[in-house]
Protein backbone atom coordinates (compact mmCIF):
# COMPACT_ATOMS: atom_id res chain seq x y z
CA UNK A 1 0.00 0.00 0.00
CA UNK A 2 1.26 3.77 -0.34
CA UNK A 3 0.82 6.00 2.70
CA UNK A 4 1.53 9.82 2.65
CA UNK A 5 3.36 11.12 5.78
CA UNK A 6 3.92 14.42 6.00
CA UNK A 7 5.50 15.89 9.41
CA UNK A 8 5.78 19.26 11.04
CA UNK A 9 8.54 19.74 13.92
CA UNK A 10 9.43 22.52 15.71
CA UNK A 11 12.73 23.63 15.21
CA UNK A 12 13.45 26.50 17.16
CA UNK A 13 15.22 24.42 19.54
CA UNK A 14 18.88 22.53 18.92
CA UNK A 15 16.65 19.27 19.90
CA UNK A 16 14.11 20.14 17.48
CA UNK A 17 16.44 20.26 14.65
CA UNK A 18 17.95 17.22 15.65
CA UNK A 19 14.59 15.29 15.68
CA UNK A 20 13.38 16.74 12.09
CA UNK A 21 16.83 15.21 10.96
CA UNK A 22 15.90 11.85 12.54
CA UNK A 23 12.30 12.08 11.28
CA UNK A 24 13.55 12.43 7.64
CA UNK A 25 15.65 9.81 7.93
CA UNK A 26 13.61 7.11 8.90
CA UNK A 27 10.74 8.14 5.95
CA UNK A 28 13.58 8.15 3.49
CA UNK A 29 14.56 4.96 4.69
CA UNK A 30 11.21 3.46 3.71
CA UNK A 31 9.83 5.63 1.13
CA UNK A 32 10.70 8.67 -1.51
CA UNK A 33 10.65 12.46 -0.64
CA UNK A 34 8.53 13.92 -2.67
CA UNK A 35 8.50 17.58 -0.95
CA UNK A 36 9.97 19.08 1.81
CA UNK A 37 8.29 17.22 4.61
CA UNK A 38 6.85 15.20 2.49
CA UNK A 39 7.42 11.10 1.69
CA UNK A 40 5.55 8.86 -0.35
CA UNK A 41 5.95 5.35 1.07
CA UNK A 42 5.41 1.98 -0.51
CA UNK A 43 5.56 -0.34 2.52
CA UNK A 44 3.60 -3.73 3.50
CA UNK A 45 1.40 -3.51 6.75
CA UNK A 46 4.26 -4.59 8.80
CA UNK A 47 6.77 -2.34 7.31
CA UNK A 48 4.31 0.54 8.10
CA UNK A 49 3.80 -0.51 11.64
CA UNK A 50 7.67 -0.51 11.91
CA UNK A 51 8.29 2.58 10.17
CA UNK A 52 5.54 4.41 12.48
CA UNK A 53 6.96 2.83 15.70
CA UNK A 54 10.24 4.42 14.65
CA UNK A 55 9.21 7.70 14.09
CA UNK A 56 6.69 8.10 16.70
CA UNK A 57 9.38 7.38 19.10
CA UNK A 58 11.14 10.14 17.68
CA UNK A 59 8.78 13.02 17.31
CA UNK A 60 7.84 15.45 20.88
CA UNK A 61 3.83 15.45 20.33
CA UNK A 62 3.60 18.40 22.19
CA UNK A 63 5.51 20.26 19.93
CA UNK A 64 5.14 18.05 16.30
CA UNK A 65 2.90 16.32 14.21
CA UNK A 66 2.03 13.78 11.91
CA UNK A 67 0.07 13.06 9.23
CA UNK A 68 -0.74 9.54 7.56
CA UNK A 69 -2.54 9.11 4.54
CA UNK A 70 -3.56 5.91 3.53
CA UNK A 71 -3.62 5.83 -0.51
CA UNK A 72 -3.93 2.24 -0.84
CA UNK A 73 -2.78 -0.29 -3.25
CA UNK A 74 -4.42 1.65 -6.47
CA UNK A 75 -3.20 4.98 -5.11
CA UNK A 76 -1.64 5.84 -8.93
CA UNK A 77 -4.85 6.74 -9.88
CA UNK A 78 -5.59 8.97 -6.38
CA UNK A 79 -2.28 11.27 -6.93
CA UNK A 80 -1.64 14.08 -9.70
CA UNK A 81 1.54 15.82 -9.86
CA UNK A 82 2.24 19.03 -11.31
CA UNK A 83 5.54 21.22 -11.71
CA UNK A 84 9.43 20.13 -11.06
CA UNK A 85 11.04 17.65 -9.03
CA UNK A 86 10.34 14.63 -11.48
CA UNK A 87 9.81 11.57 -8.76
CA UNK A 88 10.29 7.91 -9.65
CA UNK A 89 7.30 5.30 -9.62
CA UNK A 90 8.78 2.53 -7.22
CA UNK A 91 6.02 -0.13 -8.98
CA UNK A 92 7.05 1.45 -12.39
CA UNK A 93 10.09 -0.03 -14.56
CA UNK A 94 13.82 1.29 -13.33
CA UNK A 95 16.54 1.66 -15.23
CA UNK A 96 19.12 3.81 -14.61
CA UNK A 97 20.99 4.64 -18.14
CA UNK A 98 23.06 7.87 -19.98
CA UNK A 99 19.52 9.63 -20.62
CA UNK A 100 17.30 10.46 -17.82
CA UNK B 1 0.65 -14.65 -2.30
CA UNK B 2 4.57 -13.67 -2.50
CA UNK B 3 4.06 -9.50 -3.97
CA UNK B 4 6.16 -8.82 -6.87
CA UNK B 5 8.83 -6.63 -6.32
CA UNK B 6 10.61 -4.21 -8.63
CA UNK B 7 14.33 -4.94 -10.36
CA UNK B 8 16.27 -2.32 -10.62
CA UNK B 9 18.54 -1.84 -13.87
CA UNK B 10 21.99 0.10 -14.25
CA UNK B 11 22.87 0.31 -17.67
CA UNK B 12 25.30 3.40 -17.16
CA UNK B 13 29.26 1.89 -16.67
CA UNK B 14 30.49 4.81 -14.78
CA UNK B 15 27.09 4.43 -12.28
CA UNK B 16 28.58 3.36 -8.85
CA UNK B 17 26.17 1.85 -6.29
CA UNK B 18 25.78 2.48 -2.53
CA UNK B 19 24.25 2.53 0.54
CA UNK B 20 22.24 5.15 2.61
CA UNK B 21 20.52 3.58 5.56
CA UNK B 22 17.77 1.52 4.11
CA UNK B 23 18.49 2.95 0.76
CA UNK B 24 20.00 1.64 -2.71
CA UNK B 25 22.07 4.86 -4.10
CA UNK B 26 23.54 5.17 -7.50
CA UNK B 27 25.78 7.78 -7.57
CA UNK B 28 27.41 8.98 -11.23
CA UNK B 29 30.47 11.29 -10.79
CA UNK B 30 30.21 11.12 -7.05
CA UNK B 31 26.74 12.79 -7.35
CA UNK B 32 23.38 10.83 -6.11
CA UNK B 33 21.49 10.34 -9.09
CA UNK B 34 19.02 7.84 -7.86
CA UNK B 35 17.50 6.52 -4.54
CA UNK B 36 15.58 3.95 -3.21
CA UNK B 37 14.48 2.11 -0.18
CA UNK B 38 15.80 -1.43 -0.82
CA UNK B 39 12.11 -3.07 0.77
CA UNK B 40 10.91 -1.84 -3.11
CA UNK B 41 13.43 -4.43 -4.63
CA UNK B 42 14.03 -7.93 -5.47
CA UNK B 43 16.86 -7.49 -7.45
CA UNK B 44 19.32 -5.25 -8.84
CA UNK B 45 21.12 -6.32 -12.14
CA UNK B 46 23.90 -4.09 -13.15
CA UNK B 47 24.97 -4.35 -17.06
CA UNK B 48 28.55 -3.21 -17.72
CA UNK B 49 31.11 -2.46 -15.11
CA UNK B 50 28.69 -0.46 -12.79
CA UNK B 51 30.58 -0.83 -9.01
CA UNK B 52 28.76 -1.57 -5.80
CA UNK B 53 30.31 -0.65 -2.36
CA UNK B 54 30.94 -3.24 0.21
CA UNK B 55 28.24 -2.12 2.54
CA UNK B 56 25.20 -2.15 -0.43
CA UNK B 57 26.49 -5.47 -0.93
CA UNK B 58 25.31 -6.40 2.50
CA UNK B 59 22.21 -4.52 2.39
CA UNK B 60 21.29 -6.78 -0.68
CA UNK B 61 22.71 -10.05 1.55
CA UNK B 62 20.40 -9.03 4.54
CA UNK B 63 17.61 -8.20 2.48
CA UNK B 64 17.50 -11.17 0.24
CA UNK B 65 17.65 -9.28 -2.71
CA UNK B 66 20.40 -10.60 -5.66
CA UNK B 67 22.42 -7.98 -6.80
CA UNK B 68 23.61 -9.23 -10.70
CA UNK B 69 26.29 -8.16 -12.50
CA UNK B 70 26.18 -8.82 -16.52
CA UNK B 71 28.26 -7.59 -19.22
CA UNK B 72 26.34 -4.58 -21.19
CA UNK B 73 25.35 -7.44 -23.91
CA UNK B 74 23.63 -9.19 -20.99
CA UNK B 75 26.10 -11.96 -20.43
CA UNK B 76 26.01 -13.04 -16.80
CA UNK B 77 29.13 -12.59 -14.93
CA UNK B 78 28.71 -13.11 -11.26
CA UNK B 79 26.27 -12.31 -8.29
CA UNK B 80 25.99 -11.44 -4.80
CA UNK B 81 24.19 -13.19 -2.65
CA UNK B 82 23.73 -13.85 0.86
CA UNK B 83 23.90 -17.04 3.23
CA UNK B 84 22.71 -20.36 1.14
CA UNK B 85 18.94 -20.39 2.81
CA UNK B 86 16.21 -22.86 2.93
CA UNK B 87 15.96 -26.04 4.13
CA UNK B 88 19.38 -28.82 3.85
CA UNK B 89 16.91 -31.69 4.06
CA UNK B 90 14.89 -29.97 0.95
CA UNK B 91 18.51 -29.51 -1.03
CA UNK B 92 19.53 -33.27 0.49
CA UNK B 93 16.68 -34.69 -1.22
CA UNK B 94 17.09 -32.41 -4.64
CA UNK B 95 20.42 -34.38 -4.57
CA UNK B 96 19.78 -37.43 -4.06
CA UNK B 97 17.05 -37.09 -6.93
CA UNK B 98 19.39 -36.01 -9.40
CA UNK B 99 21.53 -39.03 -9.09
CA UNK B 100 18.58 -41.22 -9.34
CA UNK B 101 18.31 -42.51 -13.20
CA UNK B 102 14.10 -43.12 -12.65
CA UNK B 103 13.40 -39.84 -11.29
CA UNK B 104 15.87 -37.61 -13.50
CA UNK B 105 14.07 -39.24 -17.11
CA UNK B 106 10.75 -37.98 -14.96
CA UNK B 107 11.88 -35.09 -14.09
CA UNK B 108 13.04 -33.87 -17.85
CA UNK B 109 10.50 -35.08 -19.44
CA UNK B 110 7.94 -33.00 -17.49
CA UNK B 111 10.11 -30.04 -18.37
CA UNK B 112 10.53 -30.82 -22.00
CA UNK B 113 7.09 -31.92 -22.87
CA UNK B 114 5.90 -28.52 -21.40
CA UNK B 115 8.53 -26.81 -23.42
CA UNK B 116 7.37 -28.59 -26.55
CA UNK B 117 3.54 -28.17 -25.68
CA UNK B 118 4.52 -24.51 -24.86
CA UNK B 119 6.37 -23.84 -28.17
CA UNK B 120 3.43 -25.40 -30.33
CA UNK B 121 1.05 -22.91 -28.29
CA UNK B 122 3.27 -20.20 -30.01
CA UNK B 123 2.43 -21.19 -33.05
CA UNK B 124 -0.97 -22.06 -32.88
CA UNK B 125 -1.17 -18.59 -31.40
CA UNK B 126 0.42 -17.29 -35.12
CA UNK B 127 -2.47 -19.37 -36.94
CA UNK B 128 -5.12 -18.32 -34.89
CA UNK B 129 -4.36 -14.47 -34.76
CA UNK B 130 -3.32 -14.11 -38.21
CA UNK B 131 -4.24 -16.97 -40.64
CA UNK B 132 -4.02 -14.82 -43.96
CA UNK B 133 -0.35 -13.68 -43.24
CA UNK B 134 1.26 -16.28 -42.12
CA UNK B 135 1.91 -19.98 -44.02
CA UNK B 136 -0.81 -21.92 -42.21
CA UNK B 137 0.59 -25.47 -43.77
CA UNK B 138 3.75 -25.07 -42.74
CA UNK B 139 2.82 -24.28 -39.41
CA UNK B 140 0.06 -26.66 -38.81
CA UNK B 141 2.52 -29.49 -39.86
CA UNK B 142 5.19 -28.30 -37.28
CA UNK B 143 2.23 -28.51 -34.75
CA UNK B 144 1.41 -31.69 -35.72
CA UNK B 145 4.99 -33.05 -35.18
CA UNK B 146 5.63 -30.92 -32.01
CA UNK B 147 2.32 -32.79 -30.70
CA UNK B 148 3.80 -36.08 -32.03
CA UNK B 149 7.47 -35.47 -30.57
CA UNK B 150 5.53 -34.54 -27.11
CA UNK B 151 3.81 -37.73 -27.32
CA UNK B 152 7.34 -40.00 -27.94
CA UNK B 153 8.29 -38.09 -25.01
CA UNK B 154 5.97 -40.87 -22.57
CA UNK B 155 7.56 -43.70 -24.17
CA UNK B 156 11.55 -42.56 -23.55
CA UNK B 157 13.21 -44.64 -21.80
CA UNK B 158 16.52 -42.72 -20.91
CA UNK B 159 18.31 -39.35 -21.23
CA UNK B 160 19.81 -39.53 -24.41
CA UNK B 161 16.96 -40.75 -26.45
CA UNK B 162 15.33 -37.73 -24.46
CA UNK B 163 17.86 -34.89 -25.31
CA UNK B 164 17.25 -36.12 -29.22
CA UNK B 165 13.78 -35.67 -29.41
CA UNK B 166 14.37 -32.24 -27.52
CA UNK B 167 16.53 -31.18 -30.48
CA UNK B 168 14.24 -32.27 -32.69
CA UNK B 169 11.81 -30.22 -31.63
CA UNK B 170 13.94 -27.29 -31.04
CA UNK B 171 14.93 -27.59 -34.59
CA UNK B 172 11.77 -27.86 -36.43
CA UNK B 173 10.02 -24.80 -33.64
CA UNK B 174 13.22 -22.71 -34.67
CA UNK B 175 12.69 -23.65 -38.49
CA UNK B 176 9.19 -22.18 -38.21
CA UNK B 177 10.13 -19.40 -36.02
CA UNK B 178 10.25 -16.97 -38.68
CA UNK B 179 6.80 -17.34 -39.38
CA UNK B 180 6.09 -15.47 -36.27
CA UNK B 181 8.20 -12.08 -38.06
CA UNK B 182 5.16 -10.06 -39.39
CA UNK B 183 7.29 -7.19 -40.17
CA UNK B 184 10.46 -6.06 -41.15
CA UNK B 185 11.22 -9.51 -42.70
CA UNK B 186 13.99 -8.80 -44.40
CA UNK B 187 16.12 -8.05 -41.40
CA UNK B 188 14.61 -10.04 -38.77
CA UNK B 189 15.27 -13.89 -39.95
CA UNK B 190 17.04 -16.96 -38.61
CA UNK B 191 17.92 -19.76 -40.45
CA UNK B 192 18.49 -21.80 -37.01
CA UNK B 193 19.34 -21.45 -33.37
CA UNK B 194 22.75 -20.06 -32.90
CA UNK B 195 24.59 -18.10 -30.09
CA UNK B 196 28.38 -17.60 -28.62
CA UNK B 197 27.89 -15.66 -30.56
CA UNK B 198 24.77 -15.12 -32.12
CA UNK B 199 24.75 -14.64 -36.05
CA UNK B 200 21.38 -13.01 -36.74
CA UNK B 201 19.49 -10.32 -34.66
CA UNK B 202 16.92 -12.83 -33.52
CA UNK B 203 19.35 -14.83 -32.25
CA UNK B 204 20.71 -11.93 -30.57
CA UNK B 205 17.61 -10.80 -29.52
CA UNK B 206 16.90 -14.40 -27.62
CA UNK B 207 20.04 -14.93 -25.80
CA UNK B 208 19.92 -11.75 -24.22
CA UNK B 209 15.80 -12.66 -23.16
CA UNK B 210 16.94 -16.08 -21.96
CA UNK B 211 19.66 -14.15 -19.99
CA UNK B 212 16.98 -12.24 -18.07
CA UNK B 213 14.49 -15.27 -17.62
CA UNK B 214 17.89 -17.21 -16.30
CA UNK B 215 18.42 -14.24 -13.53
CA UNK B 216 14.57 -14.49 -12.65
CA UNK B 217 14.60 -18.02 -12.30
CA UNK B 218 17.85 -18.71 -10.61
CA UNK B 219 16.27 -15.82 -7.68
CA UNK B 220 13.49 -17.94 -7.45
CA UNK B 221 15.11 -21.17 -7.01
CA UNK B 222 17.37 -19.65 -4.52
CA UNK B 223 14.85 -17.63 -2.71
CA UNK B 224 12.92 -21.19 -2.22
CA UNK B 225 15.77 -22.98 -0.85
CA UNK B 226 16.67 -25.54 -4.14
CA UNK B 227 20.27 -25.29 -5.62
CA UNK B 228 20.08 -23.83 -8.74
CA UNK B 229 23.12 -25.67 -9.74
CA UNK B 230 21.94 -29.08 -9.52
CA UNK B 231 19.58 -30.06 -12.76
CA UNK B 232 18.11 -33.14 -13.83
CA UNK B 233 18.17 -32.71 -17.74
CA UNK B 234 20.86 -30.38 -17.50
CA UNK B 235 24.14 -32.30 -15.99
CA UNK B 236 26.53 -30.58 -13.35
CA UNK B 237 28.75 -28.20 -14.78
CA UNK B 238 31.29 -26.01 -12.71
CA UNK B 239 29.65 -22.50 -12.78
CA UNK B 240 25.91 -23.52 -14.76
CA UNK B 241 22.69 -23.21 -13.31
CA UNK B 242 21.61 -26.66 -14.36
CA UNK B 243 18.10 -26.31 -12.32
CA UNK B 244 17.46 -23.09 -13.36
CA UNK B 245 17.89 -24.28 -16.96
CA UNK B 246 15.43 -27.22 -16.43
CA UNK B 247 12.85 -25.14 -15.23
CA UNK B 248 13.20 -22.47 -18.15
CA UNK B 249 12.63 -24.71 -20.38
CA UNK B 250 9.21 -24.96 -20.25
CA UNK B 251 9.34 -20.79 -19.83
CA UNK B 252 10.79 -20.26 -22.80
CA UNK B 253 8.42 -19.88 -25.58
CA UNK B 254 5.98 -17.66 -23.74
CA UNK B 255 8.92 -15.58 -21.96
CA UNK B 256 11.21 -14.86 -23.81
CA UNK B 257 10.22 -16.51 -27.59
CA UNK B 258 7.10 -14.45 -27.63
CA UNK B 259 8.07 -11.39 -26.72
CA UNK B 260 11.14 -10.78 -29.10
CA UNK B 261 8.44 -11.63 -32.21
CA UNK B 262 5.88 -8.94 -30.28
CA UNK B 263 8.75 -6.32 -30.03
CA UNK B 264 9.79 -7.00 -34.06
CA UNK B 265 6.43 -7.01 -35.19
CA UNK B 266 5.31 -3.79 -33.05
CA UNK B 267 8.66 -2.09 -34.35
CA UNK B 268 9.77 -1.73 -31.12
CA UNK B 269 12.95 -2.44 -32.58
CA UNK B 270 14.37 -2.41 -36.05
CA UNK B 271 17.68 -3.25 -37.81
CA UNK B 272 19.71 -0.17 -36.82
CA UNK B 273 19.52 -1.08 -33.23
CA UNK B 274 22.17 -3.95 -33.90
CA UNK B 275 25.91 -3.84 -34.85
CA UNK B 276 27.27 -6.73 -36.74
CA UNK B 277 30.99 -7.22 -35.62
CA UNK B 278 33.78 -8.38 -38.46
CA UNK B 279 33.52 -12.33 -37.00
CA UNK B 280 29.96 -12.18 -37.80
CA UNK B 281 28.80 -11.56 -34.26
CA UNK B 282 25.68 -9.64 -33.89
CA UNK B 283 25.26 -7.15 -31.09
CA UNK B 284 22.45 -5.05 -29.71
CA UNK B 285 23.15 -0.90 -29.33
CA UNK B 286 22.24 0.78 -26.01
CA UNK B 287 18.84 2.02 -27.30
CA UNK B 288 17.66 -1.44 -28.22
CA UNK B 289 18.53 -3.21 -25.17
CA UNK B 290 16.66 -0.59 -22.73
CA UNK B 291 14.04 -1.00 -24.83
CA UNK B 292 13.45 -4.52 -24.70
CA UNK B 293 14.05 -4.15 -21.13
CA UNK B 294 11.24 -2.19 -20.64
CA UNK B 295 9.34 -4.47 -22.20
CA UNK B 296 10.71 -7.48 -20.47
CA UNK B 297 9.31 -5.13 -17.45
CA UNK B 298 6.04 -4.59 -18.57
CA UNK B 299 5.44 -8.22 -19.51
CA UNK B 300 6.14 -9.26 -15.91
CA UNK B 301 3.41 -7.13 -15.06
CA UNK B 302 0.68 -8.47 -17.42
CA UNK B 303 -1.89 -11.04 -15.29
CA UNK B 304 -2.49 -14.32 -16.43
CA UNK B 305 -4.74 -17.59 -14.39
CA UNK B 306 -1.75 -19.72 -13.53
CA UNK B 307 -2.79 -23.38 -14.95
CA UNK B 308 -1.88 -25.29 -11.94
CA UNK B 309 -3.20 -22.64 -8.95
CA UNK B 310 -5.73 -21.32 -11.14
CA UNK B 311 -5.36 -18.24 -9.42
CA UNK B 312 -4.40 -15.10 -10.74
CA UNK B 313 -0.85 -13.62 -10.75
CA UNK B 314 1.34 -11.41 -12.74
CA UNK B 315 3.76 -13.06 -14.92
CA UNK B 316 7.04 -12.13 -13.10
CA UNK B 317 6.14 -14.31 -10.27
CA UNK B 318 5.00 -17.73 -12.60
CA UNK B 319 8.80 -18.52 -11.81
CA UNK B 320 8.44 -18.31 -8.22
CA UNK B 321 5.75 -20.00 -8.71
CA UNK B 322 6.84 -23.34 -9.99
CA UNK B 323 9.66 -22.96 -7.69
CA UNK B 324 7.78 -23.62 -4.95
CA UNK B 325 5.80 -26.11 -6.95
CA UNK B 326 9.46 -27.81 -7.62
CA UNK B 327 10.12 -27.85 -4.09
CA UNK B 328 6.98 -29.15 -2.63
CA UNK B 329 7.22 -32.20 -5.57
CA UNK B 330 10.92 -32.81 -3.81
CA UNK B 331 10.06 -32.56 0.26
CA UNK B 332 6.89 -35.18 -1.17
CA UNK B 333 3.84 -32.93 -0.59
CA UNK B 334 2.63 -33.28 -4.23
CA UNK B 335 3.07 -36.35 -6.35
CA UNK B 336 4.34 -34.64 -9.34
CA UNK B 337 5.46 -31.38 -10.59
CA UNK B 338 3.18 -29.61 -12.39
CA UNK B 339 5.11 -27.88 -15.44
CA UNK B 340 3.71 -24.43 -16.46
CA UNK B 341 1.48 -25.05 -19.51
CA UNK B 342 0.26 -21.92 -21.80
CA UNK B 343 -2.76 -21.81 -23.25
Amino acid sequence: MMVLITYDVNVTTAAGKKRLRQVAKQCQNFGQRVQNSVFECLVDPTQFTDLKHRLESIVNPETDSLRYYFLGSSWKRRVEHYGNKEIYDPEGILIIDANP
Amino acid sequence: MRKLLNTLYVTMPNAYLARDGENVLIKIDNEIRFRIPVHNLEGIVCFGFAGASPGLMHLCCERGVTLSFLTEYGKFKGRVTGKVSGNILLRKNQYRWTENEIITLRMATRFISAKIMNSRAVLHRAVRDHPQVVDTTLLTDTMKNLASLAKQLQKVKDLHTLRGVEGQAAYLYFSAFNQLILSQKEDFSMSERNRRPPLDRINCLLSFLYTLLTHEVVAALESIGLDPQAGFLHRDRPGRPSLALDVMEELRPHFADRLAATLINRNQINANGFVVKENGAVIMDEKTRKEVLVAWQKRKQEEIIHPFLEEKVPLGLVPYIQAMLLARHVRGDIEDYPPFFWK
